[in-house]
């Protein structure tokens, strides 16, 4: 029975989802939307972030958001590196489409067989004074392990969009996007911006990771349902477009709580896929192409 | 051509090897292990005809083969089909999966093929996970026939199979690599642009090679119920099949229809012997390390450093 509490309840745990979803898809938007590298890893690189925040936060106690931060540097610095090893084996050789692809793959399947080895496939959590709080206004819950993540991923791509508008080394991103040549004849290295531009692209992974294992425990393999959605995101945002993306992610989230809500959980993986062909087969430039 | 090549004479030594094989052999250890050898192989050999002939990536080859075994299962228990009809239907189902999803798709940038065939592989298994008849997320359990020809035993039986099957998927291969079409596919693979403008039919040649590497996977993934004789999604859907598939003919090399013979071959019996004297999950690790570190520094495969060792020699 659809009643007017279950929907507003789907719809609001919808909003919620749909904001972590926009820290999740973020990088991605930076380095497949803006840079054009298909970085299918990346899913995994946040739930290495994930297990980053479960590490420290069991051995230490420390705050999983403050930890996401935290590693973010040594995401960076781990991103910068991969790109170095990508363009030089397969962007300068123009090798990208295919075994750039493959390199991705192998790269996201030994983070994951890594992680198996070492913890084994056991859901993993972290501990926090507010994961199990929630407020209750009206008839709509607001659990906290929902509610920090979308205020976190919110401020992120805040952050990011400021980042991007306003400082210098930002529309050198947006630049590098649309023509290589003329940064290059402005007298900036393209290479050296697009190295920032994929650090920072993993680097958002770590807090995504930290806002993933909030909401819910985490095993290595649960990276894979996230490739769709992050995927579909960028694709149904636009490419590159962070408001864009920001929108798509809202949308992905709130239908995909719909179908939680009305058709069980267990069909919600499906929901990024009909909504990344939709777009693919009717819009292939987004909602909100350029 | 009176003269009989030398693939159809090492193909009929390779057949006659592997019924003198069944004849010989007792410990059925080395069927099993060679059977999944085999299907590794068939799978590699699939996956090329898209990825290394056209140069689309297919990272959804594990749904495709899961899709072969569970349409056996279904078909299995709905009709009691014999196996080589099980086999056909997988082809015609896992075939129309392809064209599905290349139609979709392939008329936009490779690397939305890419990540369609990823998320249908996350779909298919949702889809498979909640349809109760084939057993859901328990999985189904296969009873294999009392029948098995003239063979020893059934798994001798599904070697002697799996073997023709992979014959034949060779051929095929082998045959489209030298074929009119073949050079229509190098023509897309090396430039898409260049290829339509001299009137190659690029959409639909490129379906016809989604369609060939769906089919094929299908019937690499029909005989499987019955080899193991308990499949749940989990199994099926395994990412290591389609590692697997992508790591041979990368390993191998993939603009020539050997390499992926050779990768398989290679790879597929390292990992048997590791398995069996290591350990199965350092195993997976190896193949991730060894596709990563191929396609970084070879990016060729085994077959490109040959050639470029023979083209130093000549020169």
């Amino acid at each position: 029975m659809v009643t007017a509490d279950l929907l507003a309840n789907a719809v609001v745990a919808g909003l919620l989802l749909g904001g972590f979803y926009a820290a999740v898809a973020i990088g991605l938007a930076i380095i497949f939307g803006q840079l054009d590298i298909v970085n299918i890893a990346h899913p995994a690189f946040i739930i290495a972030g994930a297990y980053t925040a479960y590490i420290l936060n069991s051995r230490f106690g420390i705050d999983p958001v403050l930890i996401g931060v935290l590693a973010a540097p040594l995401f960076f610095l781990a991103g910068a590196g991969i790109y170095r090893v990508y363009y030089g084996a397969f962007e300068r050789t123009g090798q990208e489409s295919l075994s750039g692809l493959a390199f991705f793959f192998g790269l996201m399947f030994i983070i994951e067989v890594v992680l198996i080895l070492v913890y084994g496939v056991d859901y993993r959590l972290v501990q926090a004074g507010y994961i199990g709080e929630s407020w209750r206004i009206g008839f709509v819950d607001l659990p906290f392990r929902m509610l920090v993540p979308f205020v976190v991923a919110v401020a992120l791509t805040a952050g990011i969009y400021l980042y991007l508008a306003r400082t210098f080394t930002g529309r050198a991103i947006q630049a590098v996007a649309q023509d290589r040549l003329a940064l290059q004849l402005m007298g900036v290295n393209p290479i050296r911006v697009k190295q920032w531009a994929f650090g920072l692209g993993i680097a958002t992974a770590a807090i995504a990771g930290a806002l993933l294992i909030i909401i819910g425990p985490v095993e290595p393999s649960v990276g894979r349902q996230y490739i769709g959605r992050a995927f579909a995101i960028v694709v149904l945002g636009g490419m590159g477009s962070i408001s864009g993306m920001f929108i798509a992610a809202l949308i992905l989230g709130i239908v995909e709580s719909l179908v939680n809500t009305f058709m069980g959980p267990s069909w919600a993986p499906a929901v990024a896929f009909g909504v990344l062909l939709l777009t693919l087969a009717l819009r292939p430039s987004g909602l909100f192409g350029r | 051509m009176s003269k009989i090549s030398p693939f159809w004479v090492s193909a009929a030594v390779v057949l006659a090897a592997g019924l003198a094989f069944t004849e010989i052999v007792e410990n059925q250890y080395y069927f099993t292990a060679i059977y999944l050898i085999l299907q590794g192989l068939i799978m590699a050999v699939a996956w090329n005809i898209l990825g290394g002939f056209t140069g689309y990536v297919n990272f959804g080859s594990a749904a495709f083969f899961a899709v072969g075994a569970y349409t056996a299962i279904a078909l299995d228990k709905a009709l009691g089909l014999p196996l080589p009809l099980l086999i056909v239907a997988a082809a015609a189902i896992c075939g129309l999966i392809g064209l599905g999803v290349g139609y979709l798709t392939l008329r936009l940038k490779g690397v939305y093929f890419a990540i369609a065939t990823l998320a249908m592989a996350i779909v298919l298994e949702t889809f498979i996970t909640n349809w109760s008849y084939v057993g859901g997320a328990r999985g189904a359990y296969i009873l294999t026939p009392d029948k098995h020809l003239w063979f020893d035993s059934y798994s001798e039986m599904l070697f002697m199979l799996m073997l023709v099957l992979a014959v034949v998927s060779v051929a095929i291969s082998r045959k489209l690599n030298f074929s009119r079409l073949g050079r229509g596919l190098a023509a897309i693979r090396d430039d898409e642009v260049a290829a339509e403008c001299a009137g190659v039919p690029t959409l639909r040649l490129k379906l016809v090679s989604t369609t060939i590497m769906g089919a094929m996977m299908g019937v690499a993934g029909a005989p499987y119920p019955f080899f193991v004789t308990y499949v749940d999604p989990l199994s099926a859907f395994n990412l290591f099949v389609a590692v697997n598939a992508i790591a041979m003919p990368m390993i191998g090399g993939t603009a020539h229809w050997i390499g992926p013979v050779i990768g398989a071959l290679l790879v597929g019996s390292m990992q048997e012997i590791v398995k069996v004297n290591i350990s199965s999950e350092l195993n997976i690790l190896i193949v991730g390390v060894m596709l990563v570190l191929f396609i970084s520094l070879a990016p060729q495969g085994i077959v490109g450093l040959v050639q470029k060792h023979f083209l130093k020699r000549k020169a």
